[in-house]
C-alpha cells in the first residue's frame, strides 16, 4: 500500500511526508513519556529545547536526531535480516557464478564468464525454460481462474458457504510434502484416481509417467494445494465492492455478466494484480512437487528451472553453474514482476 | 579453500557482535578429547547399537577421543546431503560412500589414503582384503576407502505364491538346471495370471534407478559402458537383446509389474524380488514361505552382481589422524566379524558359510554359500563412473521412452548412447 502511495508523483511525497511526521510525533510522545518517568526536570529541559532544535547546535542529541536514532534502531533487525539473508546471499550467488567450485576436491577457481557461456550453449536449457513456461502459464491461468470462480460462488449468503470456504482453504495449511505424497499415491497407474475412473468405466492414463499427463498432474496438484489462498484474497476483495453499484447497474438494465465484467473485475483488479504476482513468482519456484512426483521426468518434461538448478548444483556438483542458473532465475522473476507492475496502470482500477 | 568461509564468517562475526552472544573461539585449540562424526545411511537400531558398542570399546583405550557420533542421513538423499555438508564447511570426519559415487570421491582427493595406517595397525591383516573388493576404492595404488560392505544381489522367492500358481520351486529348478531368465519370466507371468499378485520386482528400480537393471542384463553379458568407462554399451547387441527381453516381459507377459505400480515383496505382494541379502532382516516376521537363490542364468550363463559401500576419512578433517585410527579399529578382524552380521566383509578369511551363518540366523549355510560367497567371487560391481549422478540422470531421461508399450527398443538405446557418449568421452 505504501508502495503505491509513494509511486504517485506529487501527492505521494506529501503522504510520505505526513507519514514521517506521524512517526516523529509518536517518537516524541514515547521519549517524552520516558523522560517523564525519569524525572520532571527532563521534561522541562526537553520542552525548552524542542522549538529551537533546528538552529541550536549546542547539544548533539537534538529531537530530530533522537527520533532518527529510534527509527533506525526500530528498523535495524529487519534491515540486518535482509542484509544477511537476502542481499549477502544474492551477492554471493553472483560471485559463485563466476567460479568453478569443486566441492569434493575443495578447489574454488575464478573462471570469469565461462559459466555464462555454458548457459548459452546448454542443450537442455531450451527444454527446461519451455517446461518452466508451460508450468507457470498453466498454473497461473488455472489457479486464478478457479480461485475467482470459487470466490464468486462462495460470496453468497447461503447455508454451508462457511463449510465450503473451509474445505477449499484447508489444503493451504496442509504440509506441502504430505499433500504431494498423498497425490503421488492417487496418481499411480493402479492408484486411487484410476480406480475411480475404472468404476466409471474409463481407463485412466498412467498420469505421472506420460509426457503430457505428467506436467498436467503436477500443475493440478499445485493448483488444488494453493487455490484456497487466492480464493480468500478474492473473497475479501469481493466483499469490498459496494452493493449500491450493483443495484444501480441492475436498474440500468445490466445483466449478470455485464455487472461482473464492468463492476466486479475493475473493482477487484488491485487484488488480481497482487494474486497474479504472488502466483507467478510462486510458480517459478516450484520444487518439492517436482522432486516428489516426477523427479523431472518422464524425459525432461517436468524439469523446471528450479529443479534443474538443484540437479546441477547439489546432485551433479556443478555449484558454479548452479549459481549461474539461479542468476538467470532471479533475472526472470525480477523481469516478470517489473512488467506486471508497469502494466498495472493499464488495467488496475484506481491507478493513474 | 572454503568459499563460504570469509564472507560468511564476517557476517556471522557481525551478527555475534551485535547480538552479543559470541560463543568464544570456534574451535577449542586442539586439546582435550576430540569428537568424531561419521555419516551413515542406515538408521536401523540393531546396526546403530553395534556401532555404538564398537565405539565405546575404542574409547576405553583412547581417552583422547571424545564422543563418536554416528549420524544417519536418509539413503535416497545421502550423497546430496553429504556434498552439501562438505560445501557448507561442515564435513564429517568419516563417511560411508556409495559405490555409485565412489569414483568421484576416490579420484577427487577429498579422502585420506588409508594404506599406511591399516598396514601398520597391529593384527589388522591388511593383506586379507580381497582384491576384487578393494578395486573400486583404489586410485594410483592407494586405498581411499575401506569396502565395509560387499553385498551380492540375489533373488528372494515367495514359495507359497509359486505353489499357488502351480509352479516349481527355485530349488527344484536349480537342480534341473532350468533356473534361467526365460523360465523364471514364464513362472512370474503365470503367478500374475493365476493369483493377480505381481511377478518379479527389481527392487529400487521403479523405472528410475536403472543401474539396478544390471542384475538382469548381466545375464546377457551387457554393460552400461566399457571397462575403461569410455564407450557407451547401451547400443551393444547384448544390451538390445537383454532390454528386448525385459520390455516383452514387462508389457506383453506381465512378468514384472509395470511402471507406476508398486508391489512390495516383503509384504507378500510379489512372487520374487532381486535385492541384496541385507534385506533378509525384513523377513523376520514373514507370513509366507521363502527362499534365497542366486540370479537366474541368462543366455551367457551364470553371473553375479554386487553392490558396495566404502568407509573413508576426509583429508580436510581436523581430526583426520584420529579418524583413520578409529577406522582401523572399526574394521579390524574382530569387529569385521561382528559387522558381518549385516555387511558382508571384504576379508577372504571371513568369507566362509560357517562364519557368516553365525551372524545371519535367518539364512541357511547353503543359501549363504551359493548367493554370498559364490557371488562375491565372480561378482561385477553395479555401474559406476566419475560424474555418475549426471550420467545417471541423463540415462534415466533417455530411457524413459522405453517404458511404454510398443516402444522401439533399439532406437531408444541408440538415443541413450547419443546422449551419454559425449559425457563418457570427455
Amino acid at each position: 500500500m505504501t508502495g503505491r502511495a509513494a509511486a504517485r508523483p506529487a501527492p505521494g511525497g506529501r503522504v510520505a511526508g505526513s507519514g514521517d511526521r506521524a512517526a516523529g510525533s509518536t517518537g516524541n510522545t514515547g521519549s517524552a513519556g520516558s523522560a517523564e518517568s525519569a524525572g520532571g526536570g527532563g521534561r522541562i529541559r526537553r520542552a525548552r529545547r524542542a522549538p529551537g532544535g533546528g538552529g541550536g547546535g549546542r547539544a548533539f542529541w537534538t529531537v530530530r536526531r533522537r527520533d532518527n536514532l529510534v527509527g533506525y534502531l526500530l528498523v535495524a533487525p529487519q534491515l540486518l535480516g535482509s542484509l544477511l539473508f537476502v542481499l549477502l546471499p544474492l551477492g554471493l550467488v553472483l560471485w559463485y557464478s563466476l567460479h568453478e567450485w569443486n566441492v569434493l576436491a575443495g578447489t574454488f577457481e575464478f573462471v570469469g564468464g565461462e559459466n555464462y557461456d555454458r548457459l548459452l550453449a546448454d542443450p537442455n536449457l531450451g527444454e527446461v525454460l519451455g517446461g518452466t513456461a508451460l508450468f507457470s502459464v498453466g498454473l497461473v491461468v488455472l489457479n486464478l481462474g478457479l480461485a475467482l470462480v470459487l470466490a464468486v460462488l462462495l460470496n453468497q449468503r447461503l447455508r454451508g458457504t462457511t463449510f465450503f470456504r473451509t474445505v477449499f482453504f484447508s489444503p493451504v495449511v496442509v504440509s506441502l510434502v504430505a499433500w504431494t505424497i498423498v497425490w503421488q499415491f492417487l496418481l499411480q497407474d493402479d492408484g486411487g484416481l484410476n480406480g475411480l475412473l475404472a468404476v466409471a468405466g474409463a481407463d485412466g492414463p498412467n498420469w505421472l509417467r506420460g509426457e503430457g499427463t505428467a506436467m498436467l498432474s503436477v500443475v493440478v496438484v499445485q493448483v488444488l494445494k494453493n487455490v484456497g489462498l487466492n480464493m480468500v484474497l478474492f473473497l475479501a476483495a469481493l466483499q469490498g465492492v459496494p452493493a449500491q453499484l450493483y443495484e444501480a447497474a441492475e436498474l440500468d438494465g445490466a445483466g449478470a455478466w455485464t455487472r461482473f465484467a464492468r463492476i466486479t473485475v475493475p473493482l477487484i483488479s488491485p487484488t488480481i494484480l497482487l494474486t497474479s504476482i504472488i502466483t507467478v513468482v510462486g510458480s517459478l519456484q516450484v520444487f518439492a512437487q517436482i522432486a516428489v512426483l516426477t523427479q523431472g521426468g518422464p524425459g525432461m518434461s517436468t524439469t523446471v528451472l528450479v529443479y534443474y538448478l538443484y540437479q546441477q548444483a547439489f546432485q551433479f556438483h556443478h555449484f558454479g553453474y548452479g549459481a549461474t542458473l539461479s542468476v538467470l532465475l532471479f533475472a526472470i522473476v525480477a523481469l516478470l514482476t517489473v512488467v506486471q507492475w508497469r502494466m498495472r496502470r493499464r488495467w488496475v482500477f484506481n491507478e493513474t | 579453500m572454503r568459499p563460504f568461509g570469509k564472507p560468511a564468517a564476517v557476517a556471522l562475526a557481525a551478527l555475534l557482535t551485535l547480538t552479543a552472544c559470541g560463543g568464544g573461539e570456534a574451535t577449542p585449540a586442539a586439546q582435550g578429547p576430540q569428537p568424531l562424526r561419521m555419516t551413515i545411511w542406515t538408521s536401523n537400531e540393531a546396526h546403530l547399537k553395534l556401532f555404538n558398542e564398537i565405539a565405546a570399546e575404542y574409547k576405553k583405550t583412547h581417552p583422547d577421543v571424545g564422543e563418536i557420533k554416528f549420524d544417519p542421513i536418509p539413503f535416497e538423499s545421502y550423497t546430496t546431503t553429504l556434498t552439501t555438508q562438505i560445501a557448507g564447511g561442515n564435513a564429517p570426519d568419516l563417511a560411508w560412500i556409495l559405490e555409485s559415487s565412489a569414483p568421484d570421491f576416490v579420484s577427487s582427493g577429498a579422502l585420506a589414503p588409508l594404506d599406511e595406517t591399516l598396514g601398520k595397525a597391529q593384527g589388522y591383516e591388511f593383506g586379507d582384503l580381497t582384491p576384487s573388493a578393494v578395486k573400486l576404492w583404489q586410485a594410483e595404488g592407494k586405498l581411499y576407502a575401506y569396502p565395509f560392505s560387499t553385498s551380492p544381489f540375489g533373488v528372494f522367492v515367495n514359495t507359497d505364491l509359486l505353489k499357488k500358481a502351480g509352479q516349481k520351486t527355485p530349488a527344484e529348478m536349480i537342480e534341473d538346471g532350468t533356473w534361467t531368465w526365460e523360465k523364471v519370466a514364464a513362472q512370474n507371468a503365470a503367478v500374475e495370471a493365476e493369483t493377480g499378485k505381481a511377478g518379479m520386482v527389481v527392487r529400487d528400480f521403479d523405472y528410475k534407478g536403472w543401474d539396478n537393471l544390471a542384475t538382469v542384463w548381466g545375464g546377457w553379458g551387457a554393460q552400461a559402458w566399457s571397462e575403461d568407462g569410455k564407450t557407451c554399451g547401451f547400443d551393444s547387441p547384448e544390451m538390445v537383446e537383454a532390454m528386448t527381453f525385459l520390455h516383452k516381459s514387462i508389457f506383453t507377459d506381465k512378468a514384472f509389474p509395470g511402471p507406476g505400480t508398486t508391489a512390495d515383496f516383503f509384504a507378500g505382494d510379489s512372487a520374487m524380488t532381486i535385492t541384496q541379502i541385507s534385506r533378509a532382516s525384513l523377513l523376520q516376521d514373514a507370513k509366507f514361505g521363502w527362499d534365497l537363490v542366486p540370479l537366474p542364468a541368462g543366455p551367457k550363463g551364470e553371473y553375479s552382481v554386487i553392490g558396495q559401500a566404502g568407509l573413508g576419512v576426509f583429508k580436510k578433517s581436523a581430526n583426520a589422524a584420529a579418524a583413520t585410527d578409529f577406522l582401523a579399529f572399526f574394521t579390524n578382524p574382530a569387529n569385521s566379524a561382528k559387522l558381518a552380521a549385516y555387511f558382508p566383509p571384504p576379508r577372504a578369511s571371513q568369507l566362509t558359510a560357517d562364519t557368516m551363518a553365525k551372524s545371519n540366523p535367518l539364512l541357511k549355510p547353503g543359501q549363504l554359500q551359493k548367493v554370498v560367497i559364490g557371488g562375491i567371487e565372480k561378482g561385477v560391481v553395479k555401474p559406476n563412473h566419475t560424474g555418475q549422478a549426471e550420467l545417471s540422470q541423463t540415462v534415466r531421461a533417455a530411457l524413459d521412452p522405453l517404458w511404454q508399450p510398443g516402444a522401439d527398443v533399439k532406437a531408444v538405446l541408440d538415443g541413450v548412447c547419443a546422449k551419454i557418449q559425449p559425457m563418457l568421452g570427455a
